[in-house]
């Protein structure tokens, strides 16, 4: 009984010490001589993988300037991430900073922390140049393309229902099979996260037939991820996030990899920082996607 | 993990639980996502019904002319057919059919994606039953069709009193198989934006979050519609059956 109660009392303190260690990642980069830092392989320009664990990507090279600051002279280690394993992942300790394309809304920050918000994506509408869209409401009998799987499809079923208007929905499988919608003239319009219609406009073999329109139906601000009650590592990463946007760092960061030729292909983005952006570069804050979508 | 049926009542727009589990329709009016399961589900057996006519009626044609005597162009077009249809995937097909037969044809264009998705399932499966058929009138004995023709018909004719009715009585066992392929073969329709019920899983599992729950009722749909056929046909087969035919004494010749 006694050896029980002295094998539980052990795993406790071991449980108890692994926690405190765990929710302390200065401590614990410093202890383990690297820091873990999970990316995405494909979530081009923010984060995407250049073949032979080569990662890059605006978010990536932010965190690498972050870490340098913090831990300067720790080696960083790679851990490739997907949507559906970043937080378990960052929770358990296994990767102590996610720089890729990770939403912050309410639901995660239970779980996990978020960093200032360096990115936002605003969901707008991709039309051929020549069309006369301007607006949702010009969707009025048109056929609309997005992707399934995405929380655009119930953004337009919202938006159908409360302006009363009336547009007949396609589902592309995946983003590039949408997009052939668009171009194949099978939809008039294309509903998605402006930083993927810029991509794929990017790639297509006519980039000037398309044009981005309309309002932004729906905000979502990208963060780095850490782990929940930090302090310590959450304003380490904070300051020099408020530095960077300070002195021009981020905007610096923004055009390298929105605006110019990136690689494997050396082709531009093209998506000019947004008005959302613009504005949280000016007044940093971590909010969730909740508050940018109040109405 | 506890599983969560309450999802199904939840609205799909605001997410608040709907009473009585049915929303109210109409353009501005609440869906729950147990009507749009429901729509789903309706989308799936339109798509498999359609096709399988299709491709019971392209099908027998297609068989039949595969073993006429005298008509050796027919049976050539009737086996390239066949091999056309069997040897691209069916994926493949309804893309094809979807975005490269529109570019070729323009006339296409304006078809509804409906019809061109029944057009490639039904076709694909039309080479299988074709290929059946066939089977099937192969089987029985060389001396019908020689007795038919002694009796002074024309080909049509012992075709439609003599090899057919026995031939597609054997066959039974094989066409419900490929019934029940087709209406599993129509969730291949979500990848050209029908509504059915993988579009359904795959939305609706991410939209909720309950994935598990999502997919359950979604193969439960699945379960019930291929066994519905499953039965039915075995019904066909008992009411059809015609005691010393060749079916049902299991082919003895």
């Amino acid at each position: 009984m006694k050896k029980k109660f002295l094998l539980a009392a052990a795993l406790a303190a071991l449980a108890l010490g692994a926690q405190a260690q765990a929710n302390d990642t200065i401590a614990k980069v410093k202890a383990a001589g690297k820091v873990v830092m999970g990316t995405r392989e494909s979530s081009a320009p923010l984060a995407y993988t250049l073949g032979n664990n080569q990662y890059t990507g605006y978010h990536v090279e932010l965190c690498q300037r972050i870490l340098k600051s913090v831990f300067p002279g720790t080696p960083i280690e790679y851990v490739a991430v997907t949507s559906a394993n970043r937080i378990p992942l960052v929770q358990n300790g296994t990767v102590d900073i996610e720089c890729g394309s990770t939403t912050n809304n309410e639901a995660r920050q239970k779980d996990v922390a978020f960093a200032l918000t360096t990115y936002v994506t605003e969901v707008r509408t991709a039309v051929k140049a020549e069309s006369k869209i301007n607006s949702v409401a010009d969707l009025n009998g048109k056929t609309v393309a997005t992707t399934t799987g995405t929380t655009s499809v119930a953004l337009l079923r919202k938006n159908k229902r409360a302006q009363g208007i009336q547009f007949k929905e396609v589902y592309g499988k995946d983003h590039a099979d949408s997009f052939l919608l668009l171009e194949s003239g099978r939809a008039d319009a294309f509903v998605m996260d402006d930083n993927i219609l810029a991509g794929l406009i990017a790639a297509s073999s006519n980039p000037k037939a398309y044009k981005i329109v309309g309002e932004t139906l729906n905000v979502e601000p990208i963060a780095i991820m850490i782990r929940k009650d930090d302090p310590k590592f959450k304003a380490a990463v904070d300051d020099y996030i408020r530095k960077a946007m300070k002195d021009g760092e981020i905007k610096m960061l923004y055009d390298k990899w929105f605006m110019k030729p990136i690689p494997p292909k050396n082709v531009p983005v093209g998506l000019s920082m947004g008005k959302i952006l613009s504005e949280l570069v000016a007044h940093p804050n971590d909010k969730p996607a909740e508050d940018f979508n109040k109405q | 993990m506890a599983l969560d049926w309450q999802v199904f009542c939840q609205d799909t727009i605001d997410r608040t639980p709907v009473r009585g589990c049915f929303g109210t329709g109409g353009l501005k009016g609440t869906q729950t996502y147990l009507d749009w399961l429901l729509q789903a589900w309706g989308q799936t057996v339109l798509v498999s019904a359609l096709s399988l006519v299709v491709a019971l009626l392209v099908g027998a044609i297609i068989g039949t002319i595969r073993t006429l005597p005298d008509s050796p162009w027919l049976s050539r077009i009737g086996n390239w057919w066949v091999e056309l249809f069997r040897n691209i995937p069916l994926l493949v097909q309804i893309f094809l059919w979807y975005h490269v037969v529109p570019a070729l044809i323009p006339a296409v264009a304006d078809v509804p994606k409906l019809a061109l998705v029944v057009a490639g399932l039904g076709l694909f499966t039309s080479a299988r039953i074709a290929e059946q058929v066939r089977a099937g009138i192969q089987a029985l004995p060389r001396g019908q069709r020689y007795a038919g023709m002694a009796l002074g018909f024309t080909t049509p004719q012992y075709y439609r009193y003599v090899l057919l009715p026995m031939a597609f009585r054997i066959i039974i066992p094989p066409l419900t198989s490929e019934a029940m392929n087709i209406f599993k073969n129509s969730s291949v329709a979500f990848a050209v934006s029908i509504t059915e019920l993988t579009f359904y899983a795959q939305q609706v599992g991410e939209e909720t979050a309950h994935g598990i729950e999502v997919y359950l009722a979604v193969t439960f749909l699945y379960v019930i519609s291929a066994f519905a056929i499953n039965r039915i046909m075995a019904f066909i087969e008992k009411r059809a059956r015609v005691p010393g035919f060749v079916a049902s004494t299991g082919g003895g010749h």
